[in-house]
């Protein structure tokens, strides 16, 4: 039951761009159509769910147990950078076609803030290694579920009669107003 | 003018971060909920700034070209772990209410992009003045969006009733839904006055690319949405 409770706060309740404001980058650069939003939603995936089991791990048998804690902000980017390049090499020679459907976005989402911000956070809420995977899990699915609702609601708005000073940017984050406000309905369910 | 006040007028003014160049957009969002809080963050981001650019422009003609940016990255982390401890140590409450946005610090593109564009290139003591015009900047503009957000939001501004409070605040603009619609109402206004900013660069048709083709800038997470603008020229 815990378990599932982790899921629902960091999916739902406490969404990643909604209400915490990071991967914001990605969020509004890539959410043009749904189809490029939700390859890089199932990357995001991908990425966040091993980088907090390495993490995790790494913080639990090696960093803690030599005291070296306040390193973690150092050691977390340097690992989530090299991860990322290392299973892009792993795609790319064994999963081909996973590769083909993930690959242009792996590269970005080394300067994505979620991945570090979702390692930070397991070890501020002392995760263990199993709920800091459920966590990272939670997390990137909020994150793939915000982003493919926006890139449909964007697709709908391309051809709208949007008042002129409200055109580009300023009617997308609108709308991502709007679904803030909708998710932090969500709120009831912690 | 002189070159040193040129950087810092470079920094707060013409490529104000926030206003003109739209970098760091989530510490922009998520800590602005009150004036105060936008000022620290400000802050402790130019105390990072200052000194990364320093280092990195000493270290310009150390550093291999090929492994730059983990290099950087490094300088920057290790920065951002001494401001965190100092305070930690000494400040507290600032502790407290940035959390975990002072450790994201390390991932925010002013750092790593004045370090690419700007320190690698200069000499130290006129990289850290960018550092410290940026810095402002960057302080200026979170405590700018800080302070709306507040006054909407509370009623208050740096925490002293403007407003009395018979008035009920808008309460929206302090949750993060608000961040959104002030931020929407910021680059409405610069749509509307045509202000020079990285989200209403003029799109000839030659730089059709989202990001204005602006490559010095790029970090990457544009070029999806090249991509897609670049197909499209192809197929046409």
């Amino acid at each position: 039951m815990e378990y599932i409770g982790i899921l629902i706060v960091s999916a739902l309740v406490s969404n990643v761009v909604l209400s915490q404001f990071l991967g914001l980058c990605p969020f509004l650069g890539v959410s043009k159509k749904v189809e490029t939003a939700t390859g890089m939603g199932a990357a995001v995936l991908f990425v966040i769910t091993v980088s907090s089991l390495v993490t995790s791990l790494l913080y639990t048998f090696v960093l803690e147990k030599l005291n070296l804690g306040y390193l973690k902000t150092i050691v977390f980017i340097l690992v989530i950078a090299a991860l990322v390049q290392f299973v892009e090499m792993v795609l790319k020679k064994s999963m081909l076609s996973l590769y083909q459907a993930l690959g242009v976005y792996l590269p970005l989402i080394t300067t994505n803030c979620a991945v570090l911000g979702v390692a930070l956070t397991n070890v501020q809420n002392g995760y263990d290694p199993i709920k800091s995977v459920l966590n990272g899990v939670g997390i990137s699915l909020g994150f793939l579920i915000a982003i493919v609702i926006l890139a449909g609601i964007r697709e709908r708005n391309e051809y709208n009669d949007i008042p002129k000073a409200l055109k580009g940017s300023p009617i997308v984050l609108i709308t991502a107003g709007l679904m803030a406000l909708a998710f932090a309905g969500f709120a009831g369910l912690a | 003018m002189n070159k040193y006040l040129e950087r810092l007028y470079n920094g707060i003014i013409k490529e104000n971060p926030t206003f003109v160049l739209m970098l760091g957009m989530c510490p922009t969002l998520a800590v602005t909920t009150c004036a105060i809080s936008g000022l620290q963050m400000g802050l402790t981001t130019t105390a990072v700034l200052i000194m990364s650019n320093f280092l990195i422009s000493l270290l310009r003609n150390v550093i291999p070209d090929k492994i730059r940016i983990p290099a950087y990255i490094v300088v920057v982390a290790t920065l951002v772990t001494v401001v965190e401890l100092l305070l930690e140590a000494y400040l507290y409450t600032v502790f407290e209410t940035l959390g975990l946005y002072i450790p994201l610090i390390v991932v925010n593109c002013i750092i790593l992009g004045r370090a690419e564009s700007y320190a690698s290139k200069n000499t130290p003591v006129l990289s850290a003045f960018d550092g410290i015009g940026m810095g402002i900047g960057f302080t200026f503009g979170l405590t700018t969006i800080g302070l709306v957000r507040e006054l909407l939001g509370a009623g208050t501004v740096f925490n002293f009733q403007v407003i009395p409070e018979a008035i009920d605040p808008i309460k929206i603009f302090v949750q993060p839904a608000g961040a959104f619609f002030v931020l929407a109402l910021l680059t409405m206004l610069q749509n509307v006055f045509k202000l020079k900013s990285a989200t209403n660069v003029e799109k000839s048709e030659k730089d059709k690319l989202a990001c204005g083709g602006n490559c010095m800038e790029c970090h990457g997470y544009q070029c999806i949405a090249n991509k897609e603008v670049l197909t499209e020229k192809k197929d046409n």
